[in-house]
């Protein structure tokens, strides 16, 4: 198991999301991945991709005028 | 054998319509959604404070979510720029390739669905609504341009148009596809009604900022100002953003209208040199382009108009390179009358 930080500062709308997602396509079942955002939306869109394709949610915060969300990676083939 | 479909998901109301149409009929959904640095989601909302009430979710993973589909996010932006720049069958009223677009984009999306053994495509065209790229005449256009040919199947329409390879073969019933057309969009009302579907994206007003005329007169100014149809992601997101002056042809001042705003652009002040005020509240600017020293203190005059300090004999505003070196100038604010209209992008 590994943790991963991601810096999606400044990043907009889909573009956080687009770049868990890719990440999190690299990781194994069991990872974590902290991404590290600016943009409010990812409290609603990040937890949204990660409930449609079955990864967890394991921590959202704000911090600093910062959002954290912190993902555990699942096992999603079949 | 369960049929698998890939759904082109816009955040609107005739793709969620479309997916569920066919979820009715036992076929496996997956969605993608492209983006092509134009997209109007979210970015405006999450810049500016006006719009903080207004809610953030992204409408194609809220789609998504409510039909239990999977959805892919495609970034697109580097090679959708020849699709902006030399669209084959030309722009729309504004810069908008709708048509080369779409095409574009089922192009993609039978690539996707080539490499991850999904049968067909789908989407929530209707024939007739858009005056471009969803005419009796041009939809087939897109199936025979992107190569998609009849494995292309438009749920909401369907029966206005020749049988599908997917209705063919009986993997859908075409009785039960349905024979939209035109602008009306009371037939999708009335379909989502049925469905259950009570909260969805508005439709009016579309989901791209190249159909929007102030932005495409913003996009055409860069484009003018730097001699070719070039961009990079800052540069169109920059476009939504603050007040567009161009006092001279070489450079641009992009100057904050409220505080969402200032905060947005303070992230770019390692790029691009900035003006901010510091005598009075006032916006913070950045300036795009080539300038001279003298054209600082112009910049400046304009900058400080639009400050608290609009009315007082001079204000205080600090300019910073872009290495982080800054000093101070004191400049009287430039007076309305002087504020030429054409500088106004």
């Amino acid at each position: 198991m590994s943790r991963t930080i991601l810096d999606c500062r400044r990043l907009l709308c889909p573009m956080p999301v687009i770049r868990v997602q890719d990440r999190i396509a690299e990781l194994q079942a069991g990872d974590e991945l902290q991404a590290i955002c600016t943009d409010p939306g990812v409290m609603q869109d990040i937890p949204a991709w990660c409930r449609i394709n079955g990864h967890e949610i394991l921590e959202q915060r704000l911090e600093d005028d910062e959002y954290i969300l912190l993902i555990r990676v699942q096992d999603t083939e079949g | 054998m369960q049929r698998k479909a890939v759904a082109l998901i816009s955040g609107g109301l005739d793709s969620l319509l479309a997916v569920r149409v066919m979820q009715e009929q036992g076929i496996y959904v997956e969605g993608i959604n492209f983006f092509t640095g134009f997209c109007v989601e979210g970015h405006t909302h999450a810049i500016r404070k006006k719009d903080q009430k207004k809610p953030k979710r992204n409408n194609a993973l809220w789609c998504a979510e409510q039909l239990g589909i999977k959805l892919h996010i495609i970034d697109i932006v580097e090679e959708y720029k020849d699709v902006v720049f030399n669209p084959r069958y030309g722009y729309g009223a504004n810069l908008n390739p709708c048509l080369d677009c779409k095409i574009f984009m089922v192009k993609k999306a039978r690539e996707w669905m080539e490499a991850h053994d999904f049968d067909f495509i789908i989407t929530g065209e209707v024939v007739g609504q858009r005056p471009k790229s969803q005419r009796k005449d041009t939809m087939p256009v897109v199936q025979k341009d992107s190569g998609i040919e009849d494995r292309l199947l438009r749920p909401l329409c369907a029966r206005n148009l020749p049988p599908t390879l997917p209705e063919r073969e009986g993997w859908v019933d075409r009785d039960k596809l349905y024979d939209f057309s035109g602008r009306s969009r009371k037939p999708q009302m009335a379909l989502a009604k049925a469905f259950g579907f009570a909260d969805y994206a508005q439709p009016a007003g579309g989901c791209c900022f190249l159909t929007d005329e102030q932005y495409s007169i913003k996009l055409q100014d860069l484009w003018q100002a730097r001699g070719n149809k070039q961009y990079e992601m800052d540069d169109i997101m920059l476009l939504k953003v603050g007040r567009h002056i161009r006092p001279e042809p070489g450079y641009k001042l992009i100057i904050s209208r409220e505080e969402g705003e200032g905060k947005f652009l303070q992230g770019y002040r390692k790029q691009y040199p900035s003006l901010k005020t510091t005598s009075h509240a006032g916006p913070l600017c950045l300036i795009d382009g080539d300038f001279a020293e003298e054209q600082i203190e112009q910049a400046a005059r304009i900058v400080a108009r639009y400050s608290q300090g609009k009315n007082a004999p001079e204000v205080e505003l600090e300019f910073r390179d872009t290495e982080g070196n800054t000093r101070l100038l004191t400049v009287p604010p430039l007076p309305p009358h002087e504020l030429k209209k054409e500088w106004v992008v």
